[in-house]
């Protein structure tokens, strides 16, 4: 109720994940706005494609509250479909469906889960794939398809639902520099657009261009964040400091 | 994630959240007890209510005779069908991995053998296994072979190994066309033969992904075993069989069943562990 009246779109609070004695995420708070682009940054096993599947009810949390579009969805009693059916994630291995083409990975969800007439949701893939630069590979199997083409077919698969809050797990980092381009160019668009995102990225150059908010998680915590222009020029902890020098060099 | 776990408490939505959850487990225990209570009651009543009930459990589930036709039957069982499963098996997964690394070979000096083990799983599958044991059974001793057996344990053996390697060989070579062409590829770039990169690589790979349809062969195999009696095998079948035709009681061949089921039930099990385990080692943390 809260979150509403604050027109948050999802609001993380005091989020706890473990895996057996190890603690993965600890004390994480997260509030999100429509429009929003939330960039995740650390290193590596700091936690930032477990708080996307936690948010995406991939994973079970050990406490705290997640709130997505107004209802707790970290309820146990919560349709995990429904939540999910309003959510677009998208995986650093594109995860395309090998069997499929193309268009057919695109309209699976938006027939069979959102009840879109055929015709409808292939107009609506066709429209996502040529605006991707994809129109003429739709009738095309994933595996004939560079990875740069396979991982904007990935974004257009959880476009096509339409869903409120897209969740981006390091959708560049299998892809060739070369490649990552035509990915990031398109993610800048849905950006410029007004999606609202979370993307756990390595892009820093990217993540100081198109966020709204950088979020520096260290060791299951998000150790620091606050508008990218603040987190990259003037880092409050010593930690962040460290990272960002090692990673931009 | 160097943070011990000992300071942290969970918070009162974290304790709600568990007793819900507790609550719902609960609840779905009770409600699978009673769907199966009610499941298994209504087959019983149905089955003790049947008219012919009282005819049916003193021909079927007679005690004393299943006591009396016990000692042959478990005689002829162990000695024949477990005994025999347990030969055949190992023959069959051999006989069937190579035809199936043969039939994928690519080599052209493997071509003639190639074609050999295509006309062999064609043969073998095509026919009845009934009817190569009766063949193996009763015209290779007619031919009075010199160093042939007229054995037909053995002869009816070799029928099941033959019949049974060649579904075992389409098994694996499913198996083995499943496994993605990078991983020979990459076999290839280490410098890896051929058939270093198949045994080494691809078979392991396949056999992992192939196990739950060659365990139900090797299932459908071990009840295969009582085709055995049709050659004059004196095995669990057929000694329950001897005993029904003397007694006019047919409690040995329940007996049978349950022997058979004592043996197959367990292997199922352990399969599906084993493959669990294998599971869990390939795919952990990527669900």
């Amino acid at each position: 109720m809260n979150a509403q009246s604050d027109g948050c779109l999802l609001q993380v609070t005091d989020l706890r994940k473990t895996y057996g004695d190890k603690v993965v995420l600890a004390d994480v708070d997260l509030s999100v706005r429509a429009h929003d682009v939330i960039c995740l940054i650390g290193s590596s096993g700091s936690g930032k494609s477990t708080l996307l599947r936690c948010v995406n009810l991939l994973e079970d949390i050990d406490d705290g509250v997640i709130v997505f579009e107004g209802s707790e969805i970290s309820d146990p009693r919560v349709d995990r479909r429904a939540v999910r059916s309003r959510m677009g994630m998208v995986f650093q291995s594109y995860n395309l469906f090998p069997h499929l083409t193309v268009l057919d990975n695109c309209t699976l969800a938006t027939r069979r889960v959102h009840g879109v007439p055929k015709n409808e949701a292939e107009q609506r893939a066709h429209d996502l794939l040529s605006r991707f630069g994809l129109a003429d590979q739709a009738e095309k199997h994933p595996d004939r398809m560079s990875g740069g083409q396979q991982q904007r077919a990935a974004l257009v698969r959880a476009l096509c639902t339409r869903p409120t809050l897209l969740l981006l797990d390091e959708i560049t980092a299998a892809l060739d520099p070369e490649l990552v381009g035509e990915v990031l160019t398109i993610v800048r668009e849905l950006a410029e657009q007004g999606t609202t995102m979370i993307l756990a990225t390595h892009e820093m150059a990217f993540a100081r261009d198109i966020a709204t908010t950088v979020c520096f998680l260290d060791e299951g915590r998000i150790l620091e964040q606050g508008p990218p222009a603040e987190i990259f020029r003037n880092p409050r902890e010593d930690r962040t400091r460290r990272f960002l020098a090692r990673v931009l060099g | 994630m160097t943070t011990s776990a000992g300071t942290w408490e969970p918070s009162p939505r974290e304790r709600e959240r568990r007793a819900l959850r507790r609550e719902r487990s609960r609840r779905d225990v009770l409600v699978a007890t009673v769907a199966a209570v009610v499941l298994l009651g209504g087959l019983l009543a149905a089955l003790l209510l049947s008219p012919g009930w009282p005819t049916v459990r003193s021909s079927f589930l007679s005690w004393p005779d299943a006591k009396a036709a016990f000692p042959s039957v478990i005689k002829g069982f162990l000695k024949y069908n477990v005994v025999g499963f347990l030969i055949a098996e190992p023959v069959i997964l051999l006989i069937g991995a190579s035809v199936a690394v043969v039939r994928s070979s690519t080599s052209a000096a493997m071509f003639s053998v190639r074609v050999l083990a295509v006309v062999y799983t064609d043969v073998f599958r095509g026919l009845p296994t009934f009817l190569v044991v009766i063949v193996f059974g009763l015209a290779i001793p007619g031919l009075r072979l010199q160093g042939v057996t007229t054995n037909t344990f053995w002869l009816g053996l070799a029928a099941l190994c033959l019949c049974y390697g060649a579904y075992v060989a389409e098994v694996f070579r499913a198996g083995i066309e499943s496994i993605h062409p990078s991983q020979v590829a990459s076999a290839d770039t280490l410098g890896l033969t051929r058939w270093q990169a198949m045994w080494y690589v691809v078979l392991p790979q396949a056999t992992r992904r192939v196990t739950p349809p060659l365990l139900n062969d090797f299932i459908s195999l071990q009840k295969d075993t009582a085709l055995l009696s049709a050659i004059f095998v004196f095995d669990g079948l057929f000694a329950a069989q001897d005993y029904a035709a003397y007694h006019f009681n047919y409690t040995p061949i329940t007996v049978v069943g349950v022997l058979y089921l004592l043996l197959t039930i367990p292997l199922t099990r352990f399969t599906d562990v084993m493959l669990r385990r294998a599971l869990r080692r390939q795919f952990a943390g990527a669900r």
